[in-house]
């Protein structure tokens, strides 16, 4: 059904006609040229940030309290949107709020895509592990996926963010305790198409002719699972920036004055009444990074394996998620 | 025989994971801080007082004398201190709070109708509504009612939560001034206005799992109805709701089952985020407060709570199972 069940005699012209036929099945899509879109805009927003600081002379930590009313909240409508400040400014302090949105792209990014590699290095290496060599270490390593995957994230990374040392780097501490409960729902996965892999002709071919296991898990079993770990890559990203501004939102998040959508939009919980532009800038950019890494990742999906995308694009392991968690 | 000895072996099996747990919070939470006693003091921690707690604590013994004083605490109760002064702390204890000069079992169970009011209705609300949306989406598949359906979950998945909430708030809270924007009234004391209040913190926390549920329904349904003997069951001349209705639908029980469980597992130890946004003061906010005023032994009560309530939820998952799936009892 997919090159993930060819041979290795045909895998090699196998891919190169299914690569271009993904490409032609993922831009006939609309909803994933729509997700793509929207992701590249983002990643372009967080590294112009700097560039676009320049042009207007905005930066994210500059106070401009002439721009604010009596009342502390932006002078003029829409949160004093104007021709200098597109996004108006932050109450209180007068920041420019394009600038606090375009760097807080970069801590997003930063931190949801460097969780991401780390869930996805170690679920890869636990799934192939559990699954190639079965036995005691499969059952070890799939309970305690189990238990991870159950183990509610959110407060233990509150709890762990409020006794860790102030002398740890936040950005790493997220990016590591993020990184760290994202893996089970991969290593699931993995596990399962090595266990099936592993049955396989040419595995067991592999296998007689007497080359080690850990060659046979690299060229063998790696790449037939690759695609399937494209696709992991892709949804799993939304969560983990979700994660960040989940726990910005709550306090425990990076640092101020590091920028941070989830920080604004729980500062704005108190403006929501005079000031909504607050909310909804920052609020927007999270939701729409989110939706477009979801929808790209389910295009993705689609056009990788249509015929398993059916029943794999709700499997409950989805990592489809806001980590808003509630 | 054999579906007793599944469920002596999962009881057996989720107490070994509730002991590694405790150890991990335990390990992590008071080895790792130059000295626990500080953490637990709270602020302002006066000298004398620092004394008076490491003296409670006993951070003076060494580690593993710790470790075994913390988990018999969790089965037997413990005292804190010795003589007249100590301060008993019943079974379960989870700790002591020695600012809020409460024993952390209580505080939390002080704190949980409020998340599980909370999180059961949010949970009949999305159970209902997700696998509503997803049966009717695969009913209708590739039309414009799918598209629509599908469109909106993934779009429900994507908004945060509590972005959701502010702007539920600004909209029927201030805008329309419709509905409360936030406060708790307990059940016994008025359940209209309990009711009223969680309202719109049920629907906000029922959209982004309601999105999930309905993915995972269409595409379960999907799978199921292109089974042999879904077109077996047709052949028979069985009509399209018995068939969905008797084969369909029955597939369904065992994922969902599994998911509901841990998503409400999950939420009981502790909605957090919609807790705050709507100033309801649950489980979560208890550990909020905690993580704001460094009351260690509130912060690992909470966790170590919330990760029972997932194990435990668990736990019910799998013997549910056996009770759902034949299959289950046979294999062991």
């Amino acid at each position: 059904m997919t090159a993930a069940s060819q041979g290795p005699a045909e895998r090699v012209p196998a891919q190169r006609t299914r690569r271009d036929s993904v490409w032609v099945r993922l831009l006939r899509s609309r909803a994933s040229v729509t997700g793509l879109v929207l992701v590249l805009v983002f990643i372009l927003l967080a590294l112009l940030a700097p560039v676009f600081s320049a042009l207007t002379g905005n930066s994210p930590l500059s106070y401009n309290s002439d721009l604010l009313g009596p009342d502390t909240a932006p002078a003029g409508p829409f949160g004093g949107i104007s021709t200098q400040h597109w996004f108006g400014v932050e109450p209180r302090t007068g920041r420019d709020l394009f600038a606090i949105v375009s760097y807080g792209a970069q801590v997003s990014l930063l931190i949801g895509l460097a969780a991401t590699l780390v869930s996805i290095v170690v679920g890869v290496i636990v799934g192939l592990v559990a699954g190639f060599y079965g036995g005691f270490a499969d059952r070890l390593l799939s309970r305690l996926t189990d238990v991870i995957f159950g183990f509610p994230f959110l407060i233990f990374a509150i709890a762990l963010s409020a006794t860790v040392p102030a002398s740890v780097p936040r950005t790493l501490l997220l990016i590591l305790v993020i990184g760290f409960f994202g893996w089970p729902s991969i290593a699931r996965v993995v596990r399962s198409e090595t266990l099936s892999l592993k049955e396989r002709g040419f595995v067991r071919a592999a296998a007689a002719q007497g080359t080690g296991s850990a060659r046979i898990i690299i060229r063998e079993i790696f790449p037939n699972i690759l695609a399937t770990i494209i696709v992991f890559t892709t949804v799993s990203i939304p969560g983990k920036i979700g994660a960040e501004a989940a726990l910005s939102f709550l306090g425990v998040g990076v640092n101020p004055p590091t920028p941070s959508w989830g920080r604004s939009i729980s500062d704005a919980i108190s403006w929501v009444q005079v000031d909504p532009m607050y909310l909804i800038f920052p609020g927007m950019a999270l939701f729409l990074v989110t939706l477009g890494f979801n929808m790209f990742g389910d295009g993705l999906r689609d056009a990788l394996d249509p015929a398993e995308a059916r029943s794999e694009s709700a499997a409950p392991i989805e990592p489809v998620s806001t980590g808003g968690q509630p | 025989m054999s579906r007793a000895k599944f469920v002596i072996y999962r009881l057996l099996g989720a107490l070994i994971v509730l002991l590694i747990v405790a150890a991990a919070c335990f390990a992590i939470f008071y080895l790792m801080p130059s000295n626990p006693a500080q953490y637990s003091c709270g602020k302002p921690c006066s000298p004398d007082r620092l004394a008076e707690v490491e003296r409670y604590l006993g951070v003076d013994q060494a580690w593993w004398k710790q470790l075994f004083d913390f988990l018999r605490g969790i089965v037997v109760g413990r005292d804190f201190g010795a003589g007249a002064a100590a301060i008993h702390c019943d079974a379960p204890c989870f700790g002591y709070s020695f600012r809020l000069r409460d024993s952390v079992t209580s505080l939390i169970l002080s704190r949980l109708p409020i998340t599980v009011s909370l999180t059961l209705g949010a949970a009949v609300l999305w159970a209902i509504g997700g696998i509503a949306a997803g049966l009717i989406a695969a009913l209708k598949r590739g039309t414009a009612t799918d598209n629509v359906v599908m469109g909106a979950a993934i779009t429900g998945i994507s908004a945060p939560t509590y972005l959701l909430g502010l702007l539920g708030i600004l909209l029927f809270g201030f805008t329309l001034n419709v509905l409360p924007i936030g406060g708790y009234v307990p059940l016994t004391e008025n359940p209209a206005m309990w009711a009223f209040h969680l309202i719109l913190p049920w629907i906000v926390l029922a959209i982004a799992n309601a999105a999930i549920y309905a993915r995972l329904t269409r595409g379960q349904m999907l799978e199921v109805m292109s089974q042999d003997y879904i077109r077996t069951a047709r052949a028979k001349g069985l009509s399209e709701p018995v068939v969905i209705g008797k084969h369909g639908l029955r597939n369904l029980v065992l994922p969902l089952t599994t998911l509901f469980a841990i998503d409400i597992g999950g939420l009981l130890g502790g909605a957090v985020i919609t807790e705050k946004v709507f100033g309801l003061g649950g489980v979560g906010t208890l550990l909020l407060e905690a993580v704001s005023n460094l009351d260690i032994q509130v912060i690992v009560g909470v966790t170590l709570f919330a990760a029972a309530i997932v194990v435990i939820a668990n736990l019910l998952a799998d013997l549910s199972y056996s009770i759902l799936d034949p299959r289950i009892g046979a294999r062991h």
